[in-house]
């Protein structure tokens, strides 16, 4: 039986589950497997998965969920400490327990899918699939065809949100099962807000997460956007962001990556309105046998547009980063800015990296630049640290959360960049000693 | 500049554009096994070669062209193309350059290139590659002498079947990819250099290339091979003249340094790149690849590339030996309706091993081009070392310009740096050169080759002139 064969014998069994539902989503979920089956999954040989082999999610056999049993207290181990408005997912079923959305500000709608595809509300009958279409990869068709639950997130016009917008997606141990969470999110004009996506779970959980996003910011509109994954590290988990910006708006995405026994995240914005800025900051890191893959694409499609990109990684024991990242500039989008910048730090010797960072251009007046660079830590630096009385196992330690804090400093939420810098400086190789630096960072933030 | 000034200079004809009469001795198009056995027979060549010609000619039909590079173009028909040309009466090859035919002595004078002055003056051998025959070589004694050979491949077959038998293939395999595997079965001519232990080589050796005769590919296989402290510094230009049908050219170069060796290649390639609307022009799919296969050898290789339709062309460095360098620079220009995907590789497989690549792209009119590189660390090449810089260089709003770098990194010891940048000439720059008398054209000029001066120095002199010369003719009327 071949490996999609696996998935479209699942997707029948849900038939009955699909019964009666508009006529449009049908067509939408038929048009996924349709895709999804003459696609299939990538290979190797695919230019866009040439370093990414996704065999162990093609091999595998996932169910799909159908409780939300998780302890109360346990969600709250691994939920941000931040105050928030709330949406859980439980292997990706909607778990209205974890979830808090009863104080929504005027202006703002937040809710699960589910509900948004049961009252086929016109916040999902337009955009969905409009920026990720079946033909994006066979893992969007996939999500397609399996579309049930993810969030839908509206903000009105001229409505700023204060509190963060959390979509907290929880992984279970036992039996395998997989999720395919679609949100969206419409910023309307001059809007502001943030959305956090948090992926965690169980310690042992090995479960399979395929998650669309797409995100359309309006004239004007400001989002600072996290996707902060720190699922279990047999989970595998697929990403794909679509951001769609008018003139002037402003996206921030925050790409914190470090969980998962392969993650990859696409993430695209198409910036098609004059003086739109997009920034994409990025951290991720990798140990044991993790295998972490990130796609950018920056698409100018419009003159005078802007962007600045830098993802660092950091790389332990037998892990594997990727970073393609593009930029795009189409022809006559002129007076377009647009930076990138990658850094890995390779911390053993069978860590690798495969970076790509492209430029393709077409149009002259612009200034468009890359960099990238992969090493290990200056030894200078090491030897400055020594000088001062730092041994060295804590000197190799505070330059590696250095190198990481570069990221870490543009994170607007004192929260995250916290907990990603003692979860970082937590999984540094014992031979970095950090314990004690840890401790007496935690004691300083409390 | 004046509008009517640009669009003048901008309907400049190819200069190097003509054909010489010469009677051909033309295979009819088409490609099977008989037009192998007739290319292997004309040559004289022994019964292995013939096989292994065969050889990569049935792998090559099991293969697919590749259609990864950024670049467009019809499908090309080999079976439209013919596989052998040759200038007439081959036994009686010219022995000196008084004997040389007069109109192909002419056509290198059209070309400003006096092939005996040059040759001469500059102390340069040149084993001149007029279609698919050697047609003169010069200083061969004095380089018999220093115990170098450089002759011709189909020479070296015959004269030293061992060393082709031991080194042809070895670098790039038959079947390395679909333009190797077409070169190795059909190849008519290049050139073979042996530079034997312990010896520089006493002078720059040079080829020119012409294609001539119509509807003729060229297959071109250059083998160069450097004994332990050996050097040598080959040069490789090419012109070619007007024509309407798109013509082929599957080069394959490979390079091998022993240890201590030292080769350096340059290359200056001009071929016609198409009228204004992008018909004709030259197809230029080549395969180069060195090897220093020796411990602290080093390969460094230099091109200027400001001709052809389509330039499909990766000089790669395999650095196997310890402490070994590898060097790539390069000054690409595109005008007109040109289109270029060009870079290199540089696979660290030794310890210690370094590699340095500077890349140049110039785009104008609506040409497009690609830099495409990869830069791979094995996890045994300890403290490995690349760094990469390249920037392109966008004149006008109809043009692009693209870079694909690949990094393949297995080894935590590596030091890997990578910088690209993308602009235009600044009208500040243009404003500062012209308020001090300088005129628009001078300036861009200027500018230009600044830019390209981190090239332009690896370049041996004289064809440092030449590629100057060159770029300001390629980019003529470019700027307005």
């Amino acid at each position: 039986m071949s490996d999609t064969q696996t998935f479209l014998d699942t997707l029948k069994t849900r038939s009955a589950e699909y019964a009666g539902e508009p006529s449009w989503i049908a067509a939408r979920r038929q048009a996924g497997a349709a895709r999804f089956e003459a696609m299939g999954f990538p290979t190797r040989r695919d230019e866009e998965w040439k370093y990414t082999d996704v065999r162990g999610i093609a091999q595998g056999h996932f169910k799909l969920a159908d409780d939300v049993d998780f302890s109360q207290a346990q969600a709250a181990t691994l939920s941000l400490p931040v105050e928030a408005h709330r949406l859980s997912f439980v292997d990706g079923v909607f778990a209205p327990g974890l979830s808090d959305i009863d104080a929504l500000p005027q202006g703002v709608q937040v809710m699960p899918l589910s509900k948004a595809l049961a009252e086929n509300h016109e916040a999902v009958g337009g955009p969905l699939g409009r920026l990720t279409g079946v033909d994006f990869s066979a893992f969007a068709a996939l999500n397609t065809a399996f579309m049930e639950e993810g969030a839908v997130v509206r903000i009105a016009p001229n409505t700023v949100v204060e509190k963060p917008i959390v979509l907290q997606f929880l992984s279970r141990e036992g039996e395998a099962v997989m999720c395919h969470p679609r949100i969206l999110i419409e910023a309307g004009g001059r809007s502001e807000a943030t959305v956090i996506e948090h992926y965690a779970g169980e310690e042992n959980a090995a479960n399979f997460t395929n998650v669309v996003a797409e995100l359309m910011l309006d004239r004007g509109a400001i989002l600072h956007h996290y996707k902060l994954q720190e699922a279990p590290v047999g989970d595998f988990h697929v990403a794909s962001i679509h951001v769609e910006q008018s003139r002037d708006s402003v996206y921030t995405s925050y790409n914190l990556n470090l969980g998962g026994a392969l993650a990859r995240n696409d993430i695209i914005a198409d910036l098609n309105g004059e003086n739109a800025y997009t920034n994409l900051y990025g951290l991720f890191f990798g140990q044991g046998r993790q295998h972490v893959d990130n796609h950018t694409k920056v698409n100018h499609n419009a003159p005078l547009t802007f962007s600045n990109e830098n993802y660092k990684g950091i790389l332990g024991d037998r892990a594997h980063g990727v970073f393609n990242g593009r930029v795009f500039v189409k022809r006559d989008s002129q007076k377009i800015e647009g930076f990138q910048s990658n850094q890995n730090l390779l911390l053993s010797d069978r860590a690798q990296i495969d970076a790509k960072p492209e430029l393709e251009i077409y149009a002259d007046d612009v200034k468009c630049s890359h960099g990238t660079t992969t090493g290990q830590l200056d030894e200078d630096a090491v030897y400055a640290l020594r000088t001062r009385g730092i041994d060295e196992a804590t000197a190799r330690g505070l330059l590696t959360l250095a190198f990481a804090g570069e990221v870490l400093e543009q994170v607007a939420l004192d929260a995250i960049a916290e907990r990603v810098e003692l979860a970082v400086a937590g999984k540094l190789p014992e031979r970095f000693n950090l314990a004690g630096l840890v401790e007496a960072a935690a004691a300083l933030n409390e | 500049m004046a509008s009517e000034e640009m669009e003048q200079l901008v309907r400049r004809e190819y200069k190097d554009g003509f054909v010489t009469d010469i009677e051909s001795d033309t295979l009819p198009p088409g490609l099977d096994e008989n037009t192998i056995a007739f290319i292997s027979n004309k040559k004289g060549e022994p019964e292995w070669m013939l096989e292994w010609r065969l050889d990569a000619y049935r792998q090559w039909l099991k293969m697919k062209e590749p259609s990864w590079a950024h670049l467009d173009y019809p499908p090309i028909d080999y079976q439209a193309i013919s596989y052998f040309s040759a200038p007439k009466r081959p036994e009686d090859r010219p022995q000196s350059l008084d004997e040389v035919d007069p109109k192909l002595l002419e056509t290198y004078e059209k070309l400003g290139i006096p092939l005996h002055e040059r040759a001469a003056l500059a102390g340069v051998a040149v084993d001149a590659v007029f279609d698919s025959v050697s047609v003169a070589t010069t200083f061969k004694k004095q380089l018999a002498e220093a115990g170098v050979i450089f002759c011709s491949i189909s020479e070296a077959i015959r004269d030293y079947p061992e060393l082709v038998k031991q080194y042809l293939g070895t670098v790039v395999p038959k079947t390395d990819n679909y333009f190797a595997a077409l070169n190795s079965a059909v190849f008519t001519d290049g050139s073979f250099v042996f530079v034997p232990e312990g010896v520089t080589c006493p002078m720059e050796l040079s080829t020119y290339f012409r294609i001539n005769a119509a509807n003729t590919g060229q297959f071109e296989r250059t083998l160069i091979v450097c004994e332990s402290r050996a050097t040598v510094s080959y040069l490789e230009g090419c012109t070619a003249p007007m024509r309407d049908e798109n013509q082929l050219h599957a080069a394959v170069v490979e390079l091998v340094a022993l240890d201590d060796a030292y080769i350096k290649y340059s290359t200056v390639q001009n071929w016609y790149p198409g009228d204004e609307n992008g018909v004709g022009g030259i197809y230029n799919f080549v395969t180069k690849r060195g090897e220093c296969r020796g411990d602290r050898a080093r390969i460094s290789w230099t091109q200027v590339e400001t001709g052809s339709a389509i330039t499909w062309k990766y000089p790669s460095c395999v650095l196997r030996g310890k402490d070994s360098i590898g060097e790539f620079y390069s000054v690409a220009v595109t005008n007109g309706r040109q289109q270029a995907d060009t870079g290199t590789k540089m696979i660290h497989i030794g310890e210690g091993t370094r590699s340095y690549i500077v890349a140049k792209g110039i785009s104008a009119g609506k040409s497009d081009q690609s830099y495409r590189g990869l830069v791979k660390i094995n996890p045994r090449a300890k403290g490995a070392r690349n760094f990469t810089q390249c920037d392109s260089l966008l004149i006008g709003d109809t043009c692009g310009a693209h870079t694909f770098p690949y990094q393949e990194i297995g080894n935590s010891t590596a030091k890997i740096e990578h910088e690209a940048t993308t602009s235009k000439i600044g009208e500040d720059q243009l404003f500062y050169c012209q308020s001090r008398g300088i005129s628009e054209e001078d300036a861009v000029s200027m500018i230009v080759n600044g830019f390209c001066k981190d090239v332009f120095q690896e370049l041996p002199m004289e064809f440092a002139v030449e590629a100057e010369a060159l770029l300001n003719v390629t980019l003529e009327g470019a700027v307005g």
